[in-house]
């Protein structure tokens, strides 16, 4: 059986890519993906604290952040599409101004 | 065998070798796919771990429904390639120590209590089974779940109305033909 701690140092190691994608990439759309690999990393831990407590609590709440993930990706896509009408443009750097 | 140490590092292995692919792919369609895989290997992270409810949801969700919204957005706005234009020079060379600080912190704190990460309990039988899973949602967490149900149709109005092209309020239908088309940015 494979220790729990790796499978949370597997969940920090998804959580500092996506850490470094959201500080490094200027793509507005890779932003939000990294975004995206940190939830996953989040859950993945939940998932593991889960199992070692033999508790489902842990996996209840994966769920619900699932659910919520794919709310915002739909509100966060229909802003993208909104911005880049307007801008011409999802590179985050010269999305600078409140008023469009 | 779910639990053997090799399935696990080549899951892992696999994982963390397509989040690197998409941090570093100057394509966000190629982006966009090594992250469903991503998804898929961490769905089967999941099943070693007994949760196959949320592995499949995961596939269905993550894999499935996020990764096709992504990839159908990407190639509207026609947006896989940006010009390389840095506004923001200094921004990696304060990113970079910042996430070294980060990424010091868990490797502290995961291996300051080793010896209790150590230990996994032994699930019972019916751990993690659909039924498991729906029995506590209806019953311990009916609550949230009907919260959650509000929150998505918050998001599915608010999708439609921020996606809805700002025309005036009462459109002639007549003049239905001068619509500007949305240029294509020059890649």
């Amino acid at each position: 059986m494979v220790p729990a701690s790796y499978y949370l140092a597997l969940s920090a190691a998804l959580f500092v890519i996506g850490i470094l994608g959201v500080l490094l990439r200027r793509n507005a759309l890779v932003m939000f993906m990294s975004l995206e690999l940190m939830f996953n990393a989040g859950n993945l831990a939940f998932v593991t604290f889960a199992r070692m407590f033999g508790q489902l609590e842990g996996q209840i709440f994966v769920f619900f952040v699932m659910t919520v993930a794919a709310a915002e990706v739909a509100i966060g896509l229909a802003l993208m599409v909104e911005i880049f009408r307007s801008k011409h443009s999802i590179n985050m750097d010269e999305i600078n101004t409140l008023k469009g | 065998m779910p639990g053997s140490p090799i399935v696990f590092f080549i899951l892992a292995i696999v994982a963390i070798g397509t989040a690197l692919g998409m941090l570093i792919s100057r394509n966000a369609v190629y982006s966009a796919l090594l992250l469903a895989l991503n998804f898929a290997a961490v769905a089967m992270l999941y099943l070693t771990l007994g949760a196959p409810f949320i592995a499949l949801s995961q596939v269905t969700v993550y894999a499935g429904s996020i990764m096709v919204l992504f990839l159908f957005v990407i190639m509207l706005l026609g947006a896989e390639r940006l010009q390389p234009a840095e506004v923001l020079r200094w921004q990696p060379y304060v990113a970079i120590p910042l996430v070294v600080i980060l990424a010091a912190d868990f490797a502290y704190n995961l291996f300051r209590e080793n010896t209790e990460m150590l230990k996994v309990a032994v699930p019972s039988a019916d751990y993690g089974t659909p039924a498991a899973i729906g029995n506590m949602l209806f019953t311990r967490f009916m609550l949230p779940f009907e919260v959650t149900a509000v929150i998505l149709l918050v998001a599915v109005v608010g999708a439609v109305v921020l996606a809805k092209p700002d025309r005036p309020a009462r459109p002639r239908s007549m003049e239905r033909s001068d619509n500007p088309t949305p240029s294509k940015p020059v890649s």
